[in-house]
């Protein structure tokens, strides 16, 4: 295996001229790494063009119909700079679609995944390395349909990312195309998920057992599963709404109804059809959207508390409980949508079961903390960061779960607090960890801590500043594109301005960590093969790993949480290492 | 510097929770904040949920995140020694622990829940007549559509969806104190009919009948808002609610029966009956009768 690792033989030797070498290096990239990076770089740009979005969101709910700085003159010209209520439903759509679909989904499980798994269970590439390949192909058809969908009929799609029929039905030709880019995006994760799930179950270096791998595989691992089993459901649904939208059938259209000014339906649909079909595949989703981080998170938490993962096994529980529970609580956004009301109970009791597993998370990581030694680097505050919304993230959510109390905030700005709390304050500070933490192993180079340390300070403080307020508008309906056209809404908008200003904020903080990025990319100290000290496989090669991985084949022989083991003199002890 | 995260993170659960107590006891700035004061017994109930889950939620937040906060003050390495860190794998009993004790609170409240989710949504209202116990009649049918609400009040029949029901759009007068039920439906895409005042929140499914029902304990004018997108208009798509004594009900709706004249009747009604025809609801028809009777867009 040692001898065969280094040459791939799918890909030719990087010979001729430049461009056949690009080509075959970037293009047909076969390496697990060079996927992996290529996920993170187009996750990263769509996550600024999603954050535009966002922010664009924001100016109109502090600033109604006033002239947004620089895009208001340039889309809106013949009304001022006043954006159109229709451009407000298509911004929201397209930033919760772009965020999620496009960013981090797969930066988790396509960037990290890719990147990590190998290297980390100690194999020289993925199982199925052009399967893998094609699945980042994928991604691209997806990226042309969104883009194409910008200048389609409605300028991009505008019924929420959601899609509830028969609004999406009825809408415009984008609506049409951000389907198929949905199409595309969820074979491209499927795709991934066989090979994770083959490379994980297979290709484990000697040694390697199941649970000796680190956190981070065990996510990875858990949220394929999910994919594999969620994402086909998806898919149906999105062809039955596409092949409801051009070919007249009627899977989601109940008799009689007309919108646009007399489209009839023959009928024979059920509209909550597709809420089920839907949340089947997005309410695990949520999970395949904080998994991953979660593993990462207890691996850098671990590393720089100098002290084995509190409560390894209990961990790996918890998270195939959070997966396997995460599969029989959709129902939960449900609750008002006239879906039988004893179904209601049920689905509130799968949810508030959900608390355990996630509970048992945190104390976990709470323990590992306590008594330990610990390093407060720029990974180590984001994961620390990471821990603590969650906490609040995962409050909320049971708040939430109670039914009655689902009444008053369902479809208002608490739903949105929550899931920012989870997916932006959790997923995406792990995931902000994760990239400082890798990087040196990525790039062979150190990111500036000062400057990563001013990133992470200026992010923690305004995105509570803009997501914790928004607890406190339960009465404010979210989609709305002007709330205070509602005389109990009008004293609202201080608060909201407030927000506003936090999320500029944040979005300009943002450049600091681009500039940080790509000027370590270049300038930043050397990393060696462990910059960190650690004890997992991919930082006993070197940095960057070459094709192939490894030097000589890795045998494992301890768990990886073997930090300050009382046995060694150092305070880590690497899983090949002998005693 | 490792005290000055340590601090960061404490200053999480002392913000957090200070403005959880501001909004839910009305301190400024967040006084006017969250929730308007409930209009109903029912509401009054899901306030006492909402408040009680998120005290606890507030204790939860402090204790743990307080406890993260700590271990960032007590244990940052300040390279002051060359003590290694404990060398702890795990405590199946702290384990067992934090899984039974924050179970047994979910069952708890689980259970303390249901009864008011039965009482919003399951147990519609009943009458009695004759021994015979039946479901109470809805006063008002809604019909919800892009972007307006329509409200045909029963005739003097009491049943809605009759010749003699009285149409009114986009304000709705309902006597205080009297508990009312509303069956409500859409004409084309989903809506949602959402009163905070009230607590209640409803969406309202093309295909599907929903009813729902209140008991308002006082006069005051409230707003009916759309809470589920229904397109490019869905933010303006919004309805008064006023809640008058009886009397002046009684007077109002003798009033709005002399307005409803035949002629715009028969000018809005669709060609034929809604239900089990193939006939279009045209919304122009709608539109064009209302500029003829010289109503607002």
């Amino acid at each position: 295996m040692a001898e065969t690792s280094v040459e791939n033989s799918i890909t030719p030797d990087h010979k001729g001229n430049v461009v056949s070498r690009f080509v075959w290096t970037y293009v047909f990239a076969t390496d697990h790494k060079v996927i992996g990076l290529q996920f993170l770089f187009s996750s990263l740009i769509w996550f600024f063009v999603g954050g535009f979005l966002a922010l664009a969101v924001r100016w109109q709910l502090a600033w109604p119909w006033s002239d947004m700085p620089i895009f208001g003159h340039m889309l809106f010209a013949e009304s001022g700079g006043q954006m159109s209520p229709g451009f407000y439903n298509m911004l929201f759509t397209m930033h919760a679609t772009i965020m999620i679909f496009f960013v981090i989904i797969p930066i988790l499980a396509g960037a990290f995944g890719n990147y990590l798994i190998p290297l980390m269970v100690g194999a020289e590439d993925m199982a199925f390395p052009r399967l893998n390949m094609l699945s980042y192909w994928f991604m691209w058809p997806a990226f042309a349909c969104i883009i194409l969908s910008f200048f389609m009929p409605e300028y991009g799609a505008s019924a929420g990312w959601t899609s509830y029929p028969p609004l999406s039905v009825f809408q415009g030709d984008a609506q049409s195309l951000w389907l198929l880019a949905m199409v595309f995006v969820g074979v491209s994760s499927m795709m991934g998920s066989i090979n994770y799930l083959t490379t994980i179950i297979q290709m484990r270096a000697p040694g390697m057992t199941m649970f000796r791998m680190p956190m981070t595989v065990w996510g990875m691992f858990i949220t394929a599963i999910m994919q594999a089993f969620a994402l086909p459901v998806l898919t149906a649904a999105l062809l039955m709404q596409l092949s409801d939208r051009l070919l007249m059938t009627g899977f989601f259209l109940p008799e009689n109804i007309a919108v646009n000014n007399g489209v009839a339906t023959s009928g024979g649909g059920q509209v909550l059809l597709w809420q089920h079909l839907f949340w089947f595949y997005s309410h695990p989703a949520v999970y395949i959207m904080i998994l991953p981080a979660m593993g990462m998170v207890s691996d850098i938490i671990s590393c720089f508390s100098r002290k084995p993962l509190f409560g390894y096994r209990p961990m790996v529980y918890s998270i195939t409980a959070i997966a396997g529970l995460g599969f029989i609580v959709w129902g939960h956004h449900m609750f008002i949508s006239g879906m039988n009301h004893t179904l209601a109970m049920s689905f509130m009791v799968s949810t508030m079961l959900i608390a355990l597993p996630s509970g048992i998370k945190v104390f976990n990581w709470i323990g590992t903390l306590w008594g330990g030694k610990l390093q407060l680097t720029t990974p180590m505050l984001f994961c620390v960061g990471f821990v603590a919304m969650f906490v609040i993230g995962g409050l909320s959510g049971i708040v939430m779960s109670a039914p009655p109390v689902d009444i008053v905030i369902h479809d208002t700005y608490y739903i949105v607090a929550h899931l920012h709390y989870v997916l932006f304050a959790s997923s995406v500070l792990g995931v902000l960890g994760a990239i400082y933490f890798w990087f040196p192993k990525m790039f062979g180079r150190m990111m500036n801590e000062r400057l990563g340390k001013i990133h992470f300070f200026l992010t923690f403080v305004f995105l509570n500043g803009t997501f914790f307020p928004m607890h406190f508008l339960s009465r404010m309906p979210r989609r709305v594109a002007d709330p205070y056209i509602y005389e109990g809404l009008k004293d609202l908008l201080p608060l909201n301005q407030f927000m506003t200003i936090c999320a500029i904020g944040m979005g300009l903080t943002q450049l600091i960590f681009v500039a940080n990025f790509f000027g370590s990319m270049f300038f930043g100290a050397k990393a060696g093969r462990n910059p960190w000290n650690a004890n997992t496989l991919e930082w006993t090669t070197v940095s960057p790993p070459p094709h192939g991985n490894f030097d000589v084949q890795p045998v494992v022989r301890r768990g990886p949480y073997e930090y300050s083991h009382p046995e060694t003199d150092s305070d880590f002890f690497p899983q090949t290492k002998t005693s | 510097m490792n005290r000055f995260w340590s601090v960061l993170f404490l200053l999480v659960p002392v913000l957090g929770i200070a403005s959880i107590l501001m909004a839910m006891y009305g301190v400024a700035p967040l006084e006017s904040a969250w929730l308007p004061k409930s209009l109903s017994q029912a509401g009054d109930t899901i306030d006492q949920l909402f408040n009680g889950i998120h005290l606890l939620a507030a204790f939860i937040l402090a204790g743990t995140v307080f406890t993260i906060g700590w271990a960032l003050w007590r244990f940052s390495d300040r390279g002051d020694s060359d003590a290694k860190a404990l060398y702890i794998t795990h405590n199946t009993k702290l384990e067992i622990t934090w899984t039974v004790i924050p179970a047994l609170i979910l069952v708890f409240l689980a259970f303390f829940q249901m009864k008011s989710w039965a009482e919003n949504k399951m147990e519609r209202p009943t009458v009695t007549v004759n021994g015979v116990s039946s479901f109470k009649p809805p006063m008002v049918m809604v019909k919800a559509k892009r972007f307006g609400w329509e409200f045909y009040y029963a005739g003097d029949d009491g049943v809605v969806e009759t010749e003699d029901d009285i149409f009114v759009e986009n304000l709705l007068v309902l006597p205080a104190g009297e508990e009312i039920v509303l069956q409500m439906e859409s004409r084309d895409v989903i809506h949602s009919f959402y009163v905070p005042e009230l607590r209640l929140k409803q969406d309202i499914v093309p295909g599907m009948t929903q009813f729902v029902w209140f008991n308002a304990r006082e006069e005051k004018e409230v707003e009916i808002m759309c809470t589920e997108l229904c397109g490019w208009g869905h933010y303006m798509m919004k309805a008064d609610l006023n809640f008058v004594s009886r009397a002046q009900f009684d007077a109002w709706i003798a009033e709005q029966k002399s307005a409803y004249s035949p002629e715009f009747k028969k000018a809005v009604e669709p060609t034929a009956s809604l239900r089990g025809s193939s006939s279009l609801y045209s919304a122009e028809r709608l539109i064009a009768a209302q500029a003829d009777l010289g109503f607002e867009k």
